[in-house]
């Protein structure tokens, strides 16, 4: 009963996902693009609470969902006038970007399903979520499968990228 | 029945796709950054899932997701910081204007 | 004596210091600080000789060889290492007090003769420079030293021809000097290496403290017919036959004089260009025991002197009779070398005259070229057309020029008597066929001196418009004065006491029907002189007439500058340079260019790629992921 209702959650977030990928690169309006864009990355946040990272999922809807998607929807509000619409594709230009999807669609899948992969059985192992303790061990750690240096790098990225920022888009 | 993993492949692969046919198509730049956003989230899909059903006592795909959303997340702004300041000088963010990096 | 080494350091520095501040000081201030330099250099020079002279000789009777300062600059082997030093021994001492008395006057005179020349500075600069690296070259310690500073006096003798670089022919002079030298100091070069290669050093106290070790350690290997120690100590002997004009090195010397004329006296007469019998005399040991090398260089010395005595006979630039007049004395001093021998105080003879030839003539023929400096001073010219009867307005310069020329020519008490006397004892000693070469060889240089003489201060005045030649100043007859005094008395000093062959004390004696003969063939030829040049007449012109051939041949110098030419341009140039020209533009340079043009070209074909569009890069670089994946998938 909780399998089928698993394939059923699993089958709407896919949906989801599919359909809403494919509109926020086709449709017209801007927008509506950040808009179709926040309901994948929902949907993706559903994916990984679904497979019991629920951290994960809650840090993809804190950051993705609620910093990057108000940054976009920002900037198109200040880039763009209301009610404006992309031109339409020339043909040829439509032909490219589908020839390279589609071939590298057709190329991936086969390769995924033609792989051999040794997965091992969900049940082996202990389910469910991952202790909110171990991941911050494990986050800030010096041992063998601990992050604390790509940690404390992203840390000094964010921070170069916060004055590149201010660098960058002031006023002169 | 359990969820096979390739049902979660192919349905990143979808999206990854769509992402680069986006990012070829778009003249808009933060049109083609969103595509950019499709791609890495479609990597990160894949992280997460090798992760679950291939290595479920580790930890690694968990932690490269959690870095890549920080990142994306650092390159989502300066980008759009760019984007901004090159607004500022044309009046537009439309890509096919900026082909001075030509020979 | 390690105050020896300021000796070498001060001219050093004074040319630093006037070729970087130079342009900055005045004239006046310059020309004095640079005669001062000198004039310290001079002093400390003669305290040098002063001491060195007065120092108790060994056991032997030999004056000490003295190292005073000695460091290793590079080592090679452990034997073989270049050392830079000072080395005193008798004639390194005497080249000392040469080299700055000349170079002293000619400081003096130069502050006159080149009076509001533009360049001044730099002059005297070069000056220094030359100075520095002629005495470095005398107090060489070993033979790579000397090799250093003998490219260091070429590069100075270079500077000063070239002094007015404005004139094309002191501009090619100073290259042809260049060249000839340069090319003769290939060959000094591989005989250095090959003498220190078998010898395993380039010291040359080791070298003298067994002078046939060169021999013996290449006993029974020739080339060419020749043993390999003759090969080097001759191509040694190359280095210094284009140092010292030998024939046919001399080529270079002729045309030397464009530089200024102080700059002849004191380089191309008194001290650069006696390096090659002072490198001669350096290494005579060696030369002993290469008996062959010996007899070559007679034979060089000899013909060059014959043959620069007839030219100069015939020219009429006063400067280039002077040059051939000097490579006719240098030859003189080598054939004396050459008919020497170190076996015993009376065989080296020939050694001891070289040196005291070599130090009378440098004081005479430096007053010559600074008489002839004031000369050209006052009538501007070189020609002796443009000359005569300027005893009238010149007395100074005349007395002095009388008395050099009475030196040159051999007439007693001057000093080049004694010299040249001893020169052809010594010749007479060998043979006499020498003996009696030499001796007529001396009746012309009688003969052109005074030719030279009767022409510029006798003859006819020619018209010298409203410009009437007027006597030089103070500071440049002082020197003339001073030289002129030099060359009366230094026929009186007991050279051989000083300087012999095997450093003992010798005693000069005058061979009475050497020096008879001698005598009476000078002043036949002076008379001659007389009879022919005293007063304006036609009878050299009937006699260039007459010989008409012979005075052509000489006039052009027996054409030797244009077999040179011909040998250079026609031969050299047509068949081996224009063909590696041709191999260098085309082939080497082609291959270049054929790669540059391809690349241009390549280059240009794919430049549409960067179209400046980033999705079309994207595009390009997904689709090329994908191509590599779909190869990787299929192998």
């Amino acid at each position: 009963m909780e399998q089928i209702a698993n394939q059923v959650i699993f089958g709407l977030l896919a949906l989801v996902i599919v359909v809403c990928s494919i509109l926020t690169v086709t449709t017209r309006r801007i927008l509506r693009a950040a808009t179709y864009l926040l309901f994948v990355l929902f949907a993706t946040a559903g994916i990984y609470f679904q497979l019991d990272f629920t951290f994960l999922g809650a840090v993809q809807l804190a950051v993705y969902a609620g910093g990057i998607v108000v940054l976009f929807v920002f900037s198109i509000l200040l880039t763009s006038h209301p009610g404006d619409k992309a031109q339409l594709l020339t043909p040829k230009k439509r032909v490219v970007g589908l020839i390279a999807s589609i071939f590298g669609a057709i190329v991936c899948g086969y390769t995924l399903l033609t792989y051999p992969f040794f997965t091992k059985p969900l049940t082996s192992v202990i389910t469910g979520e991952i202790d909110m303790k171990e991941i911050g061990h494990a986050l800030m750690g010096m041992e063998k499968f601990q992050y604390l240096l790509p940690f404390e790098a992203i840390s000094v990225l964010l921070l170069a990228c916060i004055i590149g920022g201010i660098m960058i888009a002031r006023k002169r | 029945m359990e969820i096979p993993m390739i049902a979660y492949l192919v349905v990143s692969t979808i999206m990854f796709f769509a992402g680069v046919y986006g990012f070829v198509t778009r003249k808009n730049m933060l049109a083609m950054l969103i595509s950019l956003e499709l791609m890495l989230n479609a990597a990160d899909i894949n992280f997460v899932v090798f992760n679950r059903y291939l290595y479920p006592e580790a930890l690694e795909g968990f932690f490269f997701t959690l870095f890549a959303i920080g990142i994306a997340a650092a390159e989502t702004a300066l980008a759009i910081a760019i984007i901004i300041n090159i607004f500022r000088h044309i009046r537009n963010v439309d890509v096919h204007n900026l082909d001075k990096m030509k020979y | 004596m390690e105050y020896s080494a300021i000796i070498l350091l001060l001219p050093l520095c004074m040319f630093l210091f006037l070729g970087l501040v130079g342009h900055k000081l005045s004239e006046r201030v310059a020309g004095i600080l640079g005669t001062l330099g000198l004039t310290v250099t001079a002093v400390l020079a003669y305290m040098v000789a002063f001491n060195y002279f007065t120092m108790p000789r060994n056991a032997e009777g030999v004056f000490k060889t003295l190292q005073p300062v000695n460091f290793e600059w590079l080592r090679f082997t452990e034997h073989l290492h270049i050392d830079l030093g000072i080395l005193l021994d008798p004639i390194s001492v005497m080249m000392l007090v040469v080299i700055t008395t000349v170079s002293l006057m000619v400081h003096i005179y130069s502050m006159g003769y080149m009076h509001g020349e533009k360049g001044f500075q730099r002059y005297y600069a070069f000056l220094s420079l030359f100075s520095f690296s002629m005495l470095g070259l005398v107090v060489a310690t070993n033979i790579f030293q000397m090799y250093i500073f003998w490219e260091l006096v070429g590069v100075s003798s270079y500077l000063l021809i070239g002094f007015y670089y404005t004139k094309p022919a002191a501009v090619s002079a100073s290259k042809k000097a260049f060249i000839v030298t340069r090319f003769a100091d290939l060959g000094f070069l591989i005989g250095i290496l090959i003498l220190s290669f078998f010898t395993e050093t380039f010291d040359f106290q080791t070298l003298m403290s067994n002078p046939t070790s060169l021999v013996s350690e290449t006993a029974g290997m020739t080339f060419m017919g020749c043993s390999v120690a003759a090969w080097a100590m001759a191509l040694i002997f190359m280095g210094g036959a284009g140092k010292s004009a030998m024939f046919p090195l001399h080529i270079w010397l002729p045309d030397a004089m464009e530089g200024p004329t102080p700059v002849s006296a004191l380089i191309h007469a008194a001290t650069m260009v006696v390096a090659g019998v002072y490198l001669v005399a350096r290494l005579f040991p060696m030369y002993c025991a290469v008996p062959e090398v010996l007899d070559l260089i007679t034979w060089v010395g000899a013909i060059t002197a014959l043959y620069a005595a007839v030219v100069a006979c015939v020219q009429t630039d006063i400067k280039r009779v002077l040059a051939f007049s000097t490579i006719s004395q240098i030859a003189f001093m080598m054939v004396a070398l050459g008919v020497a021998f170190n076996s015993d105080l009376h065989a080296g003879l020939g050694y001891m005259a070289s040196m005291f030839h070599l130090f009378t003539h440098a004081m005479f023929k430096a007053l010559l070229f600074l008489g002839a400096g004031c000369i050209i001073h006052a009538v501007h010219s070189n020609e002796m057309s443009a000359m005569g009867n300027l005893r009238k307005y010149m007395p100074v310069t005349h007395i002095t020029f009388l008395i050099a020329c009475l030196a040159i020519a051999g007439i007693p008490p001057f000093s080049g008597f004694f010299s040249k006397d001893e020169i052809l004892t010594a010749a007479f000693e060998k043979s006499a066929f020498w003996g009696i070469w030499m001796t007529a060889v001396a009746g012309l240089t009688a003969f052109y001196m005074f030719r030279l003489y009767y022409r510029i201060f006798w003859w006819s005045k020619p018209d010298y418009g409203h410009h009437t030649p007027h006597e030089a100043p103070k500071t440049m007859y002082l020197p003339l004065v001073f030289l002129a005094l030099v060359t009366c008395v230094a026929g009186f000093i007991p050279f051989g006491e000083f300087v012999s062959v095997n450093g003992q004390e010798y005693h000069i004696h005058l061979d009475w029907s050497v020096a008879t003969t001698s005598i009476i063939v000078a002043v036949a030829a002076i008379a001659l002189a007389t009879w022919m040049y005293l007063s304006e007449n036609t009878k050299p012109k009937a006699l260039a007439d007459k010989f008409r051939a012979l005075h052509t041949a000489a006039y052009h110098r027996f054409y030797m500058d244009e077999l040179y030419m011909w040998v250079t341009h026609k031969v050299i140039f047509q068949h081996i340079c224009r063909p590696i020209a041709w191999f260098d533009r085309h082939i080497v340079d082609g291959t270049m260019n054929m790669l540059a043009t391809v690349t241009n070209g390549v280059s240009y074909g794919i430049r549409k790629l960067q179209s400046g569009y980033i999705q079309w890069y994207v595009w390009v670089f997904i689709m090329g992921a994908l191509l590599i994946a779909v190869l990787a998938m299929c192998f």
